[in-house]
């Protein structure tokens, strides 16, 4: 059994308090050892012992958000992972990625998740996707300790409002910085070491109301010209099939492309890379 | 000096027995049961307060008695839950544990406080068939019964109980295990011993749905309800939602801020 039982058997209070729907606080009581930030870390800057998770995109459509990732993970120079999967669901309606330090950034997704269902479980009720957002930005805000010696990790976090402000779209976009300041952006973001070049792409191509099928060649686009420019992207993998995991979230929920249609995709970019390589 | 009056723990132990048998008794009844598609969970209850919800993928948690208690057992149980589940994996999450603490905690407060919890929860796990169904059922003093594909709790369960265990069917439809439910709490409570006839108003219900992947727990409501009490067959996708109302819309409100509304105009 986990942690903090006392040898009755019984619950400890804090188990069975009102105090909290959160269960990053209740974590924060029964186990703080399972929440990232709370270790004791060695002096110094650390940066290099672990693999780095690189670049991420999202982009607002009409009837949601599209975001996609690619598949490399390096440590230094070398290609720690090819086929890392840094996009998931954060809940039924929202999307999480990730850059940085990837071993903190998968343990940081994982609790999100768990926060996010934990809170529908005892309120019965799901947090506005304002709200999923600011949890998120206190969780990064948690790591900052860590951050600063290196093991930095930010995400990207996009989602479907089911309750948007009028004629706010319901596809949104938050980004992160280290501290757990966050800042909500209109149409696109990427994030990672090749997010300059992905924005960049995205600058000149992206069109308010583009549908979210467009959206999903412009993000594999946008990925493929990131890893054309930066070491640390990895670009579409023709010989091993690994291309990048792409997610939507719209109205019918979060949904992962799955290998046939992003094959379909990733290979009329690269067979359009082949006639002009600038895209 | 006031005397101090000696009493046995035989007697300590009756009197709180009775205390908490005569709370359960006044609230309204529940009853668990599993059917070809799941387990259902059926509970009398006319307020928004639940007493049937969501702990884990595959487990559900029903309780009768005092709210605020229960309530507390609940919590306790989806923190743990979804603690177990954070350090190992999801799969590791089992009803078995969870009855385990439940017992526990619950038979600690019997015998350590001065006054015990007045609930009785049932701790429900759908698997791949109905043999693989768990259901346990924790009553006041932390003992634990594993029972065979139904249980009721409440007031009069053993009347309930009887009613189940003689047309209980692991194979029946979702419409049957459902009118059999709700025939089974209305079969007390009525005037001169009549039978009521339970509406959707009157009646809680929410399914572990074994075909179902990840999450199970669908809870039953509105116009999916009223037409499977009719006795006519819903389609798996309209078989409720998952337990999470949807947020507030939102108004006019910078997000990035705190403040209120008005402090902006």
């Amino acid at each position: 059994m986990a942690t903090g039982f006392d040898p009755s058997g019984r619950l400890p209070d804090f188990f069975t308090s009102t105090s909290t729907s959160s269960f990053t606080q209740f974590l924060s009581q029964a186990a703080p050892e399972l929440l990232p930030g709370r270790r004791p870390l060695p002096p110094g800057l650390s940066a290099d012992i672990a693999p780095h998770g690189t670049t991420i995109v999202a982009i607002a459509t009409t009837d949601g958000v599209v975001m996609a990732g690619d598949r490399r993970a390096t440590m230094g120079n070398l290609i720690a992972s090819r086929d890392i999967r840094k996009v998931h669901p954060a809940d039924a309606y929202s999307l999480i990625g990730i850059a940085g330090t990837a071993g903190i950034g998968i343990e940081l997704i994982r609790l999100f998740q768990v926060e996010l269902e934990h809170y529908e479980k005892i309120e019965g009720a799901m947090l506005s996707l304002d709200g999923k957002a600011n949890r998120l930005a206190a969780m990064v805000r948690g790591n900052l300790g860590a951050a600063m010696q290196g093991l930095a990790v930010v995400p990207l976090f996009a989602g479907f409002d089911l309750a948007p402000a009028e004629g706010v779209r319901p596809g949104r976009i938050w980004s992160f910085d280290v501290a757990g300041g966050i800042y909500e952006e209109t149409g696109y973001e990427a994030i990672g070491s090749g997010s300059l070049f992905a924005k960049s792409a995205l600058k000149k191509r992206y069109r308010a109301g583009v549908s979210t099928e467009d959206a999903i060649t412009l993000a594999v686009e946008a990925l493929y010209d990131a890893a054309d420019d930066d070491t640390a992207t990895g670009g579409p993998d023709v010989i091993r099939k690994i291309y990048p995991v792409v997610m939507t979230a719209t109205a019918a929920g979060t949904h992962r492309l799955s290998d046939e249609e992003i094959t379909t995709v990733a290979e009329r970019v690269v067979a359009g890379r082949h006639e002009n390589p600038g895209g | 000096m006031a005397m101090q009056f000696y009493a046995s723990p035989e007697q300590v132990q009756r009197d709180r027995s009775e205390y908490a048998r005569k709370g359960i008794a006044r609230g309204r009844s529940a009853v668990v049961l599993t059917y070809e598609g799941g387990v259902l969970l059926v509970a009398e209850n006319i307020t928004t307060l639940r007493k049937i919800s969501e702990i884990y993928d595959k487990i559900a948690f029903a309780a009768v008695g005092r709210y605020n208690e229960f309530e507390a057992l609940r919590r306790g149980g989806v923190r743990m839950a979804d603690m177990v589940g954070l350090s190992y994996d999801r799969r590791d999450v089992t009803a078995r544990a969870l009855a385990n603490t439940y017992t526990q905690t619950l038979g600690a407060i019997f015998s350590e406080t001065q006054k015990p919890y007045e609930v009785e929860i049932c701790v429900a796990q759908v698997g791949a068939t109905p043999a693989a169904d768990e259901l346990y059922r924790i009553t006041y003093d932390g003992s634990v019964m594993d029972e065979p594909g139904f249980m009721a709790m409440g007031g009069q369960a053993e009347a309930i109980g009887n009613v189940l265990r003689d047309r209980h069917d692991p194979t029946a439809e979702l419409t049957v295990a459902l009118s059999l439910a709700s025939e089974a709490l209305g079969s007390i409570g009525g005037e001169n011993g009549q039978p009521r006839q339970l509406t959707d108003k009157q009646l809680e219900v929410a399914v572990l749905d074994r075909r179902r992947p990840g999450r199970a727990f669908r809870r039953l409501t509105g116009a999916a309800l009223t037409t499977l009490l009719g006795h006519e067959a819903v389609s798996d996708a309209d078989l409720g939602e998952v337990d999470a109302a949807p947020p507030a819309p939102a108004e006019g409100k910078p997000t990035e801020s705190a403040a209120s509304e008005d402090t902006e105009k």
